[in-house]
């Protein structure tokens, strides 16, 4: 019988069947950031227990630290009390850590996949809900609580039920303007955001297969917007392309012997799925949410929904929705005035966001209302930006080009919506109080359609800037 | 040291405490600012701190439910981010079990870690036991997790939790670091016929 991705990774990583009926499941790569570990850490110490496979551990900064002035101590006594955790920790246990030192350091999601430890067939778990990313590249990766992190710490390992499979099939080329971005937007928006709960998310078709690997990065980061924990796409050429030459990759004729071996754990022809669904990815537009959850969106030539759209049940959402974006029923989305635009976060912070970001940005300068910030992912891809002299587009059109890390993304470092500002944001959040402040507003996009913002000040179509 | 007696979660019972609506994310719950402490200690003060400051009315400030356990919830109720600091927020407020018609996935999976069942009903029982508790909050809610029921006065309603998670929870395994090392050097073997470990 055919196999799927998940089934092969699920059942490589099998320990055991747990008395409780779920798996032990082995995690072949441990991701830890500075928010999410510090507790876990002290159980460990609390319980006397060490790290199972240090050599399968690997850590970073990136929520809490400044996108400016990024030496210590910080100017934030929490925040350098967790880096202080979080260095002390890595070397009490002996881990690894890509700290701004090293040049490797970076948002969890988008270093994993830079460095090659990300690679395909393993299961990946960190303590933080966008892990799905990694999926990208053909593993079955996903976010896990403190408690979680403290047991993958101590054994390696998780007690897991294997989620059921669903295939998304986006078919068709995708239109010029439209993005990775824009498809993850329509299928939360399509199969909505607790669609995917108790699922992994196979994502296939035209327009995946023609995806670069920083477009899949993309696609499989906002899975748990849509309800998945899980998603990933086959290993194909792609992949195998994008690994290659990686520092954490196998090198030479390993390498070779790899990639043979990672092409074996793509789904096979004839595979059955628990359901499929299908998205027709050549009439995608560019698309903006208006509300506050990921799912409230439209395309970017729509207008803002009525509640009665909704079905029964949604409706107080969708007015509590409108009640705090300041929305009127019918008004256009595009002209809809922005405060700030931010392009970065493990969402959209990498090489090829920026790009696109830039060739938008050569179009104009910065609305004088507007707050505009290019942060890079990681170290390296700010490295790769300044090689293209990305930064000086930037900032002669007027936005900041700041330092790696989450920034803007979710209001735990220094950069933060001020009250009721309306952002044009490249991340993956649009809750309530997301950026940072209690009432500010969120309004997700493309990078290129942040940028397009930007310079005209309000919600614009890219594709009349790009022509 | 606590006896395994102790972990075992068959049944729940106190007073209860609805907050509706649906699609309520762990930005909600804890707001990222409270994530920069390096302890947990604390955290309840601040559960769903930004919505008790808009919304005075919001239930988690009304006098009538302090002292409540039983939190009664809608749809997709946990959405969002991974941090295991809303449970934690929940839980030290007070929360030992909760009723809702859905979860976030990895925020279910964190309150199991935590021993705190997450029971889903349909959207009329809900709805039904929210208004009830509002009429009787002091009225204790019996959360049966082992039966799967949920009883309020003279009604009882169902209220499922899948099998993996009921068997952690009334057995008393949630707490799974001691099961995971039972496995003992079943782990690296299993890591040892991994081509990525064993080398390509």
């Amino acid at each position: 019988m055919a196999r799927t991705l998940l089934d092969k990774v699920w059942e490589a990583h099998t320990v055991r069947t747990l008395p409780s009926g779920q798996t032990q499941l082995l995690i072949g790569l441990h991701l830890i950031h500075e928010v999410t570990t510090p507790q876990a850490f002290q159980m460990l110490t609390d319980a006397k227990l060490k790290v199972r496979m240090p050599e399968r551990t690997f850590g970073t900064l990136d929520h809490i630290i400044p996108t400016t002035d990024q030496t210590r101590p910080y100017a934030d006594p929490m925040a350098e009390d967790m880096a202080a955790h979080m260095y002390r920790n890595m070397k009490d246990f002996g881990l690894n850590l890509f700290d701004m030192a090293t040049g490797k350091q970076g948002i969890v999601h988008v270093i994993g996949p830079e460095l090659g430890l990300t690679q395909p067939g393993m299961t990946i778990a960190c303590g933080d809900s966008h892990t799905a990313t990694h999926g990208a590249v053909g593993a079955i990766a996903f976010g896990i609580g403190t408690t979680q992190v403290r047991d993958v710490l101590a054994t390696q390992c998780l007690a897991m039920a294997k989620p059921r499979l669903r295939q998304v099939r986006v078919d068709g080329r995708l239109a010029r303007g439209v993005y990775a971005k824009d498809v993850i937007l329509a299928i939360i928006n399509q199969l909505g955001v607790k669609g995917g709960v108790g699922y992994a998310y196979e994502y296939a078709g035209e327009a995946i297969d023609r995806m670069t690997m920083e477009e899949r990065l993309t696609l499989c980061n906002m899975s748990i917007e849509g309800g998945a924990r899980f998603g990933y796409v086959n290993p194909d050429a792609t992949t195998i392309d994008y690994l290659r030459g990686r520092p954490y990759a196998p090198q030479g004729a390993a390498f070779d012997r790899a990639a043979a071996w990672w092409k074996t754990v793509a789904t096979e022809a004839g595979a059955a799925f628990d359901d499929v669904k299908r998205i027709d990815g050549a009439a995608l537009e560019p698309i903006v949410t208006w509300g506050i959850n990921p799912e409230m969106s439209v395309g970017v030539s729509q207008r803002i929904p009525a509640p009665e759209s909704a079905p029964e049940a949604e409706r107080p959402t969708y007015r509590e929705a409108l009640a705090h974006m300041g929305f009127e029923v019918g008004q256009p989305i595009k002209g809809a005035k922005i405060d700030v635009a931010f392009v970065g976060s493990c969402t959209n912070g990498r090489l090829s966001d920026l790009r696109i970001a830039a060739e938008v940005a050569k179009k104009g300068k910065v609305a004088r209302h507007v707050r505009a910030l290019i942060v890079p992912g990681s170290q390296q891809v700010a490295t790769a930006a300044e090689a293209e002299g990305l930064p000086e587009i930037f900032q002669q059109a007027g936005f900041q080009w700041r330092k790696a890390g989450c920034s803007m993304c979710l209001g735990m470092n220094p950069d933060k919506l001020e009250g009721r500002e309306m952002s044009a944001s490249s991340s993956n959040r649009n809750f309530i109080g997301r950026q940072g402040s209690p009432t500010g507003r969120t309004l997700l996009m493309s990078p290129a359609m942040v940028a397009a913002a930007a310079i005209t000040g309000a919600v614009a179509d890219v594709r009349e800037i790009l022509k | 040291m606590s006896t395994t007696t102790d972990f075992k979660r068959r049944q729940i019972t106190g007073r209860g405490i609805p907050v509706p609506g649906n699609d309520i994310d762990t930005d909600r719950i804890i707001p990222a600012r409270f994530l920069k402490a390096v302890t947990f200690e604390g955290m309840g003060e601040h559960a769903f701190e930004d919505a008790r400051k808009q919304n005075p009315e919001h239930p988690f400030n009304s006098p009538v439910y302090q002292g409540a356990s039983v939190l009664v919830v809608g749809q997709n109720f946990g959405c969002g981010s991974s941090r295991e600091h809303a449970p934690q927020a929940l839980m030290r407020w007070g929360i030992r079990a909760i009723v809702g018609g859905s979860f976030g996935e990895i925020f279910f999976g964190n309150c199991v870690m935590l021993g705190i069942p997450c029971l889903v009903a349909t959207q009329a029982d809900l709805e039904w036991l929210q208004k009830a508790v509002g009429r009787s909050p002091q009225e204790p809610v019996v959360v049966d997790v082992e039966n799967q029921q949920v009883r309020f006065g003279d009604r009882t309603i169902r209220a499922t939790v899948p099998d993996g998670p009921r068997n952690q929870l009334v057995g008393g395994t949630w707490d799974s670091t001691a099961v995971l090392l039972e496995a003992g050097a079943a782990i690296e073997a299993t890591a040892k016929k991994l081509p990525y470990v064993a080398g390509y």
